[in-house]
């Protein structure tokens, strides 16, 4: 009898008995990890940004091996991986690129979050995990551009850096404390990369925690109803044979970037090697910090203006208790899809703002939305979620197709 | 989990349809796999040596300067190379060494080029610990074969670079050579 | 599937965001033909020997090309051996045996050495005006080699009222300066003589020198567009291999 099961068999039994990780995979993401059965092709975006951040990791890895973390060799360390390092080029437009489309599927991945309520209870802590990701992933591109020494690195770095001065008191210290010296300079640098590779491990570990606060109460669904077991259906094979269609689909937009225009949502100043005596006319962060930075420009005072933009990120965390909503997605809240999609659109203008001058018509705009932007969070979501007449839900997730059917 | 839909049912289907999904299931998977091989492959090749690397691993060297009995140091791949214009009593105290005085049993006549063995060429690092022996500068001392002597521990080397005393296990190294024209030498 | 074209929109929008407004966006720039833009482009190899050729007599007096090694020259389709003579006609600082400063010959992995010692040096033979390093100026500017195509050809009389500073030179295209550049016109005709008997009347000798600083700045263009193609094939199929994996393995949920 013993002898049915092949040594390997045995061998890994054996295994699995004293740490299950197999087991442990199958139940995470496997086909023992039970998910909705309606989930659409939005439900795409969290996996996608898994595999950017292992894409991340791997390409910073390798980069780092020809990487210098010194003033006077950062950029030239950059450009021999571009020319001299076997695939160099392609490893530096990957990771280059990688972080932008990183941003791409994270935004996404929030504002599905945003419209189907999956930050309501009982998912606020699993919410709450996503927020820290994403304001870890700001830390590591923040810190990342800096890295290559070019003027718009070493420019932002002084930028932002400086934002710190503004609070009272502490505010120096804290910023010569940051820079290890008296401006943007060698130590900051090295620090920088320091913590550059430190951080995207930490989101590692974040993830874990994301992932397994979504495992207790399980995914939500467009429906936005609790799923009855009976409506789900193995992750394995359904969500990860479509979450390998989706993977194809984004990386043929990544690669068409990457390969044959990986340099145009950079700034061509980048490619001038980094001069504290001379400031760009035009100091521009990366795309996806763009509507931040419009938040930070539009108030007046420095103070209130570095207030506003930390402000912007950690009014997420208490959204779960801004939404007075009974109800979770917006299919079934008519005047909150109406706001909803203004927010959005309010973002990507937020975003155009951030790009230009803050004078004229984008500093006039730069107000009007960063208003809208709170207004959204504080007035909106609470008011709405209170007045509205949601449209009746369905008893379960099958009983739409099964109405139809009759 | 009991009641959810179920999961794999190969057996669900009628054989042509399971053999359709199979073949899919095998090609796309099969595919996906090659191309995480492909997509993994820079990663590797980028940690070969770079071009700018390469283009060092070669030195050239003009020999017109050398006088006979004259040695000199080159850099070759950050290593010191010895390059010596032998005299031919040196050639010839090489030659007429027994192979059974040696400790690594070699022909001096192997350890040059046929046409060239007056010109005596040698990776500069002592086979025991790796110091850089004594030798090719006028006034140094030469050991008591009259090729090299290691100061680190007291290796000697003969007129042809092989180990004859001292705790050194083997020759000095003969790099890859080759002559490009009579005074020109390509090492590496 | 209309929020997936929504994001699809949104996701594009995002693009010309990134380009900001920079003082070259209010100025018009034709654009010209290259033969390595779009996906499929290639360089063509004599523009690019006759590019070095300009580099090496009209512009080395003043611009550095630092991060060219004289080996990457292969790439133009010279050999080995020319490759090495031409580097022969360089001398780079060396120390003899004593420490004292001698020169040697220049070497295939050497780069294009700096006309100047150093940046004071170039400044004070250029007016206070420092030139710039060539080696990824089509890539540092916005419209990249159509921007220094322009600016080449550039050169013209200021317009009514316009008072040019000492030492400067109106050149239409040069945004960023007002207008006024430290830089005087460079390229005129027959300026060189190409040894492949091209004409060498202005705007050949411009573009010639802009496909070669191009290639300085992208050496592995033509490698990348063509791996990307092979990528892009690859992920067609792979795309749509997944796409019926996924369909028939749901359709289990049909019964």
């Amino acid at each position: 009898m013993s002898t049915e099961k092949s040594v390997w068999r045995r061998a890994f039994e054996w295994h699995e008995a004293r740490l299950p990780l197999v087991s442990f995979i199958d139940n995470s993401v496997g086909s023992k990890y039970p998910a909705p059965k309606n989930l659409n092709y939005f439900w795409n975006f969290g996996s996608l940004a898994g595999f950017m951040l292992v894409t991340m990791i791997l390409t910073g890895i390798f980069l780092a091996m020809n990487y210098t973390p010194h003033k006077d060799m950062a950029f030239d360390s950059v450009e021999r991986i571009m020319r001299d390092v076997n695939f160099g080029w392609l490893i530096r437009y990957m990771h280059a690129n990688g972080a932008s489309f990183f941003f791409i599927v994270v935004y996404i991945h929030i504002f599905r979050g945003l419209y189907y309520g999956s930050y309501k209870a009982p998912r606020e802590v699993l919410w709450w995990m996503g927020i820290l990701i994403f304001l870890a992933m700001m830390a590591t591109a923040f810190m990342g551009y800096v890295l290559p020494w070019g003027q718009m690195s070493f420019w932002g770095a002084t930028v932002i850096t400086n934002l710190f001065s503004a609070l009272p008191i502490i505010g120096e210290p804290i910023v010569t404390f940051l820079w290890g010296g008296f401006g943007v300079d060698n130590p900051t640098l090295n620090r920088f990369f320091s913590l550059h590779y430190l951080l995207p491990f930490v989101i590692v570990g974040l993830v874990v925690f994301h992932i397994w606060a979504l495992h207790i109460p399980g995914s939500n669904n467009p429906l936005g109803i609790e799923a009855a077991p009976a409506d789900k259906i193995p992750f394995h094979p359904y969500y990860t044979a479509k979450d390998a269609f989706g993977l194809g689909v984004f990386l043929l937009v990544y690669f068409a970037i990457v390969f044959w225009y990986p340099n145009i949502l950079g700034d061509p100043l980048n490619y001038v090697v980094a001069n504290p005596l001379v400031t760009p006319t035009h100091i521009v962060p990366e795309w996806y910090f763009l509507p931040f930075y419009a938040i930070l420009r539009a108030i007046p005072d420095k103070l209130l203006g570095v207030l506003a933009m930390f402000g912007a990120i950690l009014v997420l965390f208490v959204l779960p208790w801004l939404d007075t909503s009974r109800v979770r997605s917006a299919n079934f809240r008519p005047w909150f899809r109406v706001f909803f999609w203004l927010f959005f659109i309010n973002g990507l203008v937020l975003g155009w703002c951030g790009s230009q001058l803050p004078e004229g018509l984008p500093l006039v705009l730069g107000r009007v939305c960063t208003f809208y932007y709170f207004f959204f969070f504080f007035v909106i979501m609470p008011v709405v979620g209170w007045m509205e007449t949601p449209k009746p839900l369905p008893a379960s997730i099958s009983s739409p197709v099964m109405k139809a059917a009759e | 989990m009991a009641n959810m839909a179920p999961a794999h049912t190969p057996e669900s289907t009628g054989a042509d349809g399971e053999t359709r999904r199979d073949f899919l299931l095998h090609t796309t998977v099969a595919f996906g796999a090659v191309g995480t091989a492909m997509a993994v492959w820079p990663l590797i090749s980028s940690m070969n040596p770079a071009a700018d690397t390469l283009a060092l691993s070669t030195t050239e060297f003009n020999l017109g300067g050398l006088q006979e009995g004259q040695a000199v140091t080159i850099v070759w791949r950050g290593k010191p190379v010895f390059v010596r214009y032998r005299t031919p009593a040196e050639i010839e105290a090489a030659r007429n060494t027994p192979m059974n005085d040696l400790v690594e049993p070699a022909k001096d006549e192997d350890r040059v080029k046929k046409g060239k063995e007056k010109y005596l060429i040698l990776v500069g690092v002592c086979t025991h610990l790796g110091c850089i022996p004594l030798g090719t500068k006028a006034m140094d001392a030469r050991g008591d074969f009259g090729g090299w002597f290691c100061p680190c521990h007291g290796s000697h080397y003969d007129t042809s670079g092989r180990i004859r005393k001292g705790p050194a296990p083997e020759n000095l190294k003969v790099p890859p050579y080759q002559f490009l024209d009579d005074t020109t030498v390509r090492i590496g | 599937m209309k929020k997936i074209l929504l994001a699809a929109t949104a996701a594009l929008a995002l693009v010309p965001m990134s380009f900001g407004a920079s003082a070259s966006e209010k100025v018009e720039f034709p654009k010209e033909k290259w033969s390595f833009s779009g996906n499929f482009g290639k360089f063509d190899r004599m523009q690019l020997q006759r590019g070095l050729q300009v580099y090496k007599e009209v512009c080395a007096s003043c611009h550095s090309l630092k991060y060219v090694a004289f080996r990457n020259l292969e790439a133009l389709g010279y050999s080995e051996d020319q490759v090495k003579a031409f580097a022969a006609e360089y001398e780079f600082p060396t120390l003899d045996d004593e420490g004292s400063e001698i020169k040697r010959k220049g070497l295939p992995s050497d780069h294009f050495p700096s006309p100047y010692p150093n940046e004071k040096f170039a400044r004070a033979s250029n007016n206070g005006a420092l030139p710039p390093d060539l080696s990824l100026m089509t890539k540092a500017r916005e419209h990249g080699p159509d921007y220094v195509f322009h600016l080449l050809t550039g050169y013209d009389e200021p317009p009514q009222g316009m008072t040019v500073m000492d030492g400067m030179h109106y050149n239409k295209y040069f945004a960023d300066g007002n207008f006024q550049i430290a830089m005087a016109k460079q390229i005129n005709d027959d300026q060189v003589t190409y040894a492949d008997g091209t004409k060498a009347t202005a705007d050949q000798i411009s573009r010639d020198i802009t496909a070669f600083l191009h290639w300085a700045a992208e050496p592995k263009l033509e490698v990348r567009n063509s791996t990307g193609l092979r990528v892009m094939i690859y992920m067609v199929i792979f795309t749509i291999l997944a796409y019926f994996l996924k369909r028939r393995i749901w359709a289990r949920l049909e019964k």
